[in-house]
């Protein structure tokens, strides 16, 4: 009976005019943002900041929430279209979604995600709304050394997801997780590989290695073959996917909302494990893997939805323990302070109009992105059919503010260039960025977690076998590996990667 | 149309007007039109950090009184010193000013050897804003219960307790360094990438005990899921009336804060400190900017501190104590 009632506070808090207006403002600026390649939540909340100053706080953080899953979802448009991850939850899209733009199917593969985002969003936000309190609980089951072993075990899905050659895979891993380890050593303080180069000191920023790697690799790769290789001006097709389609991926989309909403409850930014975790599930009990990496509609499906049920239940730590999971999450807890709201536990009872509303809003949100987007992708699709030698310096010059507008900081737009030829490179050679991405967002979380288990530890591994969620993640890690490893398996793994 | 037109044509003509006006007057060094343009108030952290916090409130209320806006840029990394350095690295027209704080301008020199600024000779200071207290904090079932069984507990176990901090050269690792020294004990340190992550095993027992600002904890300890032993200022906070303070509890010498303050680069004309300043004075006197700084558990300046020569004094004072304090703790 309660969670009717505070839905109800929720809606009638969300449901006046200028709320409904902020939710709508933030969805569409979010979405903008999200479209243009570089231009990321983290700097269009941080430049929007101040303009919220003269609405009342319930409002303002409505119209926040609302830029950062209108970016979530409008960065899978991007990843879609042009084959660039804005976000670290963007890039498995890339992967299958992008292979359906190519095949004349981008309408399908934009509809399929924006349903199963507004199923993931509907379902997170009733979780949200349901089990809130409960489930902080599950959060602080994770110390160090359950994360660590939560990383091990994101690895081994990494290598599980690898398309082509193991080696080059497991090689990517590594070179990502070097590149993780460059920076101030978190705890003397030392800097490493930086070669006393001020700018590496804090290390390299994701945004930075995936706008190179990623995105301006692909245009310099697109650059390479003249129009014929213009993804953008093939046909977009049907919007609406067919009911064979629909029945095809709704498993995926229920999986990927689990995967995604548990994840996502977890500090120190677990949402990102989702779309990966997701879609290496689908692939693995798929009849045909094959499909997957060639247009494979639960490709899209189950990560799109998990990526969606994590950025919504992202908020629960933030809500209910005051700790934010991630930068924008952080951003979000400095809104409230400027706006006169301590986050923490204390918010449900205290502010209990703020808390959920914004959990309603959430909702009213996702239902406003699938109403506005469906019709929008024909702009979006526009904005991006513009020819190519028009249109890849317009992404260059986007990407770039965007890189800029991070830290403002002209090096960062330098070692973007950098990593475009590494990355250029890198494809040439016939190996695969997504593990490089992958091995580089979870290494340094692996080596904070492992170092920080050790010394609580005082030393001991076995702190990570005597913790019975630890073990357990290990346990699925390894079991695995081994199923990846086993010859009769891997024969067959080995038909599918070949070319 | 036609007429709306020729006045957006006049006003952008004014408007074009007034910069070659403005710099002209600047080239000539006076002055007297100052500020005729938006000022960047370069904060040395991420957005929505308490730094950032205190400058936006501040930077607000001080655009009023100087008619022009200006603008918080977030310019984070290395500890706050590569914003820090911008801003001594930047024109001395009054244009850029820094919102640095006890670490940038305290103990930064100790932490970082090739420091590209001297905080007490590279900057003309302008005035102090505000600060935040520090806490003293242990997780729920810490056996302490108060501030004096806390020094005999860690004394004795010194070899068993957890001390978290968010990362080397924060503020939670300096003032708690601090603590140690003073209580002369060798805790061992759990390095956290942030205040957040480190609260959150603090709140799950992962650790035992941190300092850290109190803006970051009072939700935690008023919702009871960690327990706080003492703040480190002369008078209790508003916020936790039922925390001592370090002088009530036993531990006199600990008296510490994170304190802000605005910079403008060396160089910088006497005038022009002095507008901002008084800028700086009336916002802090203002009712409305002083309620959002004490509900963030904030301590204002008061009317002697806020003076350049006050800031002067405090930067030259904090160096020569963090200095042995830091570089003591990293050679151990």
């Amino acid at each position: 009976m309660d969670i009717i009632s505070h839905l109800a506070l929720g809606f009638s808090t969300a449901l006046t005019l200028q709320n409904i207006g902020l939710c709508l403002i933030g969805c569409l600026i979010g979405t903008l943002v999200g479209v243009l390649p570089g231009v990321g939540p983290i700097a269009t909340i941080t430049m929007l900041l101040p303009i919220t100053f003269g609405i009342d706080p319930v409002g303002a953080l409505i119209m926040l929430a609302g830029i950062y899953y209108g970016a979530q979802y409008g960065g899978s448009t991007t990843a879609i279209l042009v084959n660039i991850p804005g976000e670290a939850t963007a890039v498995v899209t890339t992967l299958d979604g992008h292979e359906m733009a190519k095949q004349g199917r981008a309408g399908t593969a934009l509809g399929i995600a924006a349903i199963g985002s507004f199923f993931a969003g509907t379902v997170a936000t009733l979780v949200i709304a349901a089990v809130a309190l409960p489930l902080t609980k599950l959060a602080l089951l994770f110390g160090p050394a359950e994360y660590f072993s939560l990383m091990v075990m994101g690895l081994v899905f990494a290598v599980v997801l690898a398309r082509g050659s193991v080696l080059k895979a497991i090689a990517m891993i590594l070179a990502g997780l070097l590149l993780s380890t460059v920076g101030t050593d978190l705890e003397t303080g030392e800097e490493r590989m930086t070669f006393g180069y001020a700018p590496l000191a804090d290390g390299i920023d994701f945004a930075i290695l995936a706008m190179g790697i990623f995105g301006f690799a692909e245009v310099l790769r697109n650059l390479e073959v003249t129009e014929h290789r213009d993804v953008v001006r093939k046909a977009i097709g049907r919007l609406l996917p067919s009911l064979a389609e629909l029945r095809q991926s709704s498993p995926s989309i229920l999986r990927g909302t689990f995967i995604g909403g548990v994840l996502g409850i977890l500090p120190g930014n677990g949402a990102v494990l989702g779309p990966f975790a997701s879609y290496s599930l689908e692939k693995k009990i798929a009849k045909d893997p094959r499909r997957f990496g060639h247009g494979a509609i639960e490709g899209v499906a189950g990560p799109e939805s998990a990526n969606n049920a994590g950025a919504q239940t992202s908020f629960i730590p933030l809500l209910t323990l005051g700790i934010p999971p991630n930068a924008v999450m952080a951003l979000m807890v400095g809104a409230m302070t400027i706006h006169g709201i301590v986050p923490g536990p204390q918010v449900m009872t205290r502010n209990p109009n703020m808390f959920w509303g914004m959990i309603a809003s959430m909702w009213m949100g996702n239902l406003m992105l699938l109403i506005i987007n469906l019709p929008l992708i024909g702009l979006w699709v526009k904005l991006l059919k513009v020819p190519y030698r028009l249109m890849f310096p317009a992404i260059l010059i986007f990407s770039s503010i965007g890189v800029y507008s991070i830290n403002n900081s002209p090096a960062d737009v330098v070692f973007t260039a950098v990593f475009a030829i590494i990355g250029y490179g890198i494809i040439k050679l016939g190996f695969e960025p997504a593990p490089l991405l992958l091995g580089y967002v979870l290494g340094k979380l692996m080596e904070e977690n492992l170092r920080r288990a050790l010394i609580i530890s005082r030393g001991d591994l076995m702190t990570f076998i005597e913790r019975p969620v630890s073990a357990g993640l290990l346990l699925i890690a390894a079991t695995l590996l081994i199923v990846a490893v086993l010859p009769s398996i891997r024969r067959s793994r080995d038909e599918v990667f070949v070319e | 149309m036609h007429k709306t037109l020729s006045r957006r044509l006049m006003a952008g003509l004014a408007a074009a007007m007034a910069v070659g006006a403005g710099l002209g007057l600047s080239l000539g060094g006076a002055a007297a039109a100052y500020p005729e343009r938006p000022i960047t108030m370069i904060v040395p952290f991420a957005a929505g950090g308490p730094t950032d916090v205190i400058a936006r409130i501040v930077a607000e209320n001080m655009s009023k009184t100087l008619g022009q806006q200006i603008i918080v840029e977030n310019v984070a990394g290395a500890g706050g010193t590569t914003g820090s350095t911008r801003a001594a690295q930047a024109a001395p027209d009054g244009y850029t000013l820094v919102m640095g704080h006890m670490g940038t301008h305290g103990a930064a020199p100790a932490l970082y050897p090739n420091l590209k600024y001297d905080p007490a000779k590279d900057f003309a200071p302008v005035g102090l804003a505000a600060g935040t207290p520090i806490l003293i904090v242990a997780k729920k079932d810490f056996p302490a219960k108060d501030l004096k069984e806390f020094v005999a507990y860690v004394k004795a176990n010194a070899d068993k307790v957890n001390q978290a901090h968010a990362g080397v050269g924060s503020v939670s690792h300096s003032t708690c360094t601090l603590l140690d020294a003073q209580l002369g004990i060798k805790p061992t340190l759990v390095p956290y990438g942030g205040t957040g992550p480190a609260l959150n095993d603090l709140v799950s027992g992962q650790v035992d005990f941190m300092c850290d600002q109190i803006v970051n904890l009072v939700p935690q300890i008023q919702a009871g899921t960690i327990k706080a032993y003492a703040v480190a200022t002369p008078e209790r906070s508003p916020s936790l009336p039922n925390v001592p303070t370090t002088k009530e509890a036993g531990l006199p010498d600990y008296q510490v804060s994170a304190w802000n303050a605005i910079f403008a680069p060396k160089g910088t004309p006497q005038d022009i400190i002095a507008k901002l300043n008084n800028a700086l004075v009336v916002a802090l006197d203002d009712e409305s900017t002083r309620k959002r700084l004490l509900d963030l558990g904030g301590v204002i300046a008061d009317k002697p501190g806020r003076s350049p020569q006050a800031l002067n004094d405090l930067v030259v004072s904090e160096v020569a104590r963090w200095t042995p304090v830091l570089k003591g703790a990293n050679s151990k």
